[in-house]
């Protein structure tokens, strides 16, 4: 497959200040929907507005379909971009701003009719065509924001946190939503969110960003499995992260635990899943803080000599009261490890 | 306490209106003087004051430096608000300041200043520097109440216009103007209004045979001191008020104040 996009060593910045994002490079082949993963003020956005255009890079290149696209203004770029605002046009009715991008380049009228009946139709809002944009729900408008930009057939779209102003359970719908539309169109996407599972769900690849670097990039299996660096486990859900320290295991806090086996050379760090740590027996111990109760699992925190230790069980099993003593153990087998020389 | 508001609201209006009745009704006056209560009734005097042709050029002149101003002022004012809203300027604190400087300089000075420089130093015609004096004293108004509109619409809309196709320009009007629209039709009726009822600096600025209306209706008050200066008042604010009146109806006026 054809590599749509390349980024080039992108440092991006505002104005005359430090870098929000510095030294990247990723390449995006055709058809495939890679996220951006990574917390609030992590660089995504800026990523996002250098790729569309709007920011010009402090250095790098942005290569589109093998071609330096750096200098090339963003109204000839043929990158799609969905605002996690919408953004919609509020003087405009869906129709028009779904071909709002149809009228900007000219087409005829019958092509203009027949594509925002398309577009509006596959995006499950047919016969809401001659509503003002601003007379419809959240989750109506950000259909309408993915037929405005789909409707030019771009190249590549990229989607900044488009589900985040949607309720739970619009999201998860959109979510299906949109890995069908990405399926029956085979647009490239890029995808940026902050939510771990959405990024798990819809893309081929994960780039894990953190201060304006991609940590790890991957498949959502691999990062799942084997997270490479203590930031992308700590997002990955392993939330009990230990720096191997000679025969002992540091919490980030600098508290310390005993290392019962040591895991091999060239392993910097271990981490767990809360359901990886077992309870009731072990080499550690520790209190309940809380334990809360999750439906089909329980969630508990305990205070031990290494910190709060995040763990929980079945339902079924034995339930554990706060402020009982527990014992527990971090068995290696459930542990990612992490190797050393990594990332951060 | 509910009559006594009452009261005082009634008390208020009259106090607001009752003037404006009295002009209205003393240029209804047969008579000969402005008297209140008017002596007899007719319509002679709303009749004459279209056959004075003092009257008729300062009227025409007032139009068109009314018209030219507005447009003028719009024309430099609309890109000032939208460089203060759009972009983080530089100074942008006291450009803001600069940009209403026109309503805080008692006119008085503008036009001793206008006349001054421009008419004498400059040798420019009074009309070319009636026209520069009422766009300064627009221009603080047209900047406001289109400002007041980009405030309140998204920036990102521009954005995803340029993303679609558009160039930055053609972005603008295609998804700037529709919406700031109304705010540049309030801010005609609103600039048209106060250059009309301009007094100050339309007072320095006048030549032979080239006066504002307002100017006129003063020097003519001195000379001749009967109902059709009455009767002129009450048309101009009849005027004013169907032009404000019109704009409410048709996009809330009372939204861009
Ligand atoms: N318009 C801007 N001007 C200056 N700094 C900005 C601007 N937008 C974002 N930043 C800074 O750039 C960094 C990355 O921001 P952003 O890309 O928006 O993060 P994310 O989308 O991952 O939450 C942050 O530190 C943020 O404060
Ligand atoms: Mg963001």
């Amino acid at each position: 497959m054809n590599e749509l996009l390349v980024l080039d060593h992108l440092t991006l910045a505002y104005g005359r200040g430090a870098p929000a994002v510095e030294g990247m490079s990723l390449s995006v082949k055709e058809g495939e929907l890679v996220s951006f993963l990574g917390p609030s003020g992590c660089g995504k956005s800026t990523t996002m507005r250098a790729i569309a255009g709007l920011l010009t890079p402090r250095s790098g290149r942005i290569l589109l379909a093998g071609e330096d696209v750096t200098a090339v203004p963003p109204n000839k770029r043929g990158v799609g971009l969905v605002f996690q605002s919408y953004a919609l046009f509020p003087h405009l009715t869906v129709f028009e701003n779904v071909a709002f991008g149809l009228r900007a380049r000219k087409e005829s009228a019958a092509v203009i009719r027949s594509r925002v009946e398309e577009m509006v139709a596959a995006v499950g809002l047919a016969g809401f065509e001659h509503r003002l944009s601003t007379d419809l729900s959240g989750g109506q408008q950000q259909r309408v924001a993915l037929a405005r930009a789909m409707a030019v057939r771009p190249r590549l779209l990229l989607l900044d946190e488009p589900l985040s102003n949607l309720d739970a359970r619009l999201r998860i719908e959109m979510r299906a939503e949109l890995m069908r539309l990405q399926r029956e169109y085979g647009i490239t996407m890029i995808y940026v969110t902050h939510d771990q599972g959405e990024a798990l769900a819809l893309s081929s690849r994960i780039a894990v960003m953190n201060r304006g670097r991609i940590e790890q990039l991957g498949t959502p299996q691999a990062l799942y499995a084997a997270p490479a660096t203590p930031f992308v486990a700590t997002f990955m859900g392993f939330e009990n992260v230990f720096t191997v320290d000679g025969n002992q295991l540091a919490a980030g806090d600098g508290s310390k635990l005993p290392l019962v086996q040591q895991p091999g050379a060239g392993v910097q760090a271990l981490a767990w899943r809360p359901q990886a740590v077992t309870l009731g027996s072990g080499p550690y111990s520790g209190t309940v803080r809380g334990a809360s109760y999750q439906g089909d699992s329980v969630e508990y925190l305990i205070d031990s000599a290494g910190g709060t230790i995040k763990a929980s069980a079945a339902a079924g099993s034995n339930f554990i009261p706060a402020g009982s003593e527990v014992s527990f153990d971090l068995p290696l087998a459930g542990a990612a490890l992490i190797p050393a020389g990594a990332g951060a | 306490m509910q009559f006594l508001s009452r009261s005082l609201l009634w008390l208020v209006l009259l106090f607001l209106l009752g003037p404006f009745v009295v002009i209205v009704a003393a240029g209804f006056s047969a008579g000969d003087t402005l008297t209140f209560p008017p002596q007899g009734w007719s319509l002679r005097w709303y009749i004459k004051i279209f056959t004075i042709p003092e009257f008729q050029h300062s009227f025409v002149l007032s139009v068109w430096v009314g018209v030219g101003a507005t447009l003028l002022a719009l024309v430099l004012g609309v890109p000032v608000a939208y460089a203060i809203a759009r972009y983080r300027l530089p100074f942008g604190e006291t450009i803001r300041t600069l940009v209403s400087a026109p309503l805080i300089v008692p006119g008085i000075i503008i036009g001793l200043a206008l006349l001054r420089y421009v008419v004498f130093t400059l040798n420019a015609p009074v009309e070319i520097t009636l026209l520069l004096g009422h766009t300064t004293l627009l221009i603080p108004y047209a900047v406001r109440v289109v400002s007041a509109s980009l405030d309140n619409l998204r920036s990102d809309i521009e954005e995803a216009a340029v993303l679609l196709g558009r160039s930055r320009l053609g972005a603008f009007f295609a998804v700037v103007m529709p919406n700031i629209r109304g705010a540049i039709l309030a801010a005609f009726v609103l600039s048209f209004i106060t250059s009309f009822n301009q007094v100050p600096v339309s007072l320095f600025l006048s030549g032979p045979g080239v006066s504002m209306l307002p100017t006129q209706m003063l020097w003519y008050m001195e000379y001749t001191y009967d109902p059709s200066i009455a009767a002129l008042s009450a048309l101009l604010a009849l005027g004013a008020m169907l032009m404000v009146f019109l704009t409410e109806r048709l996009l809330g006026l009372s939204r861009y104040m």
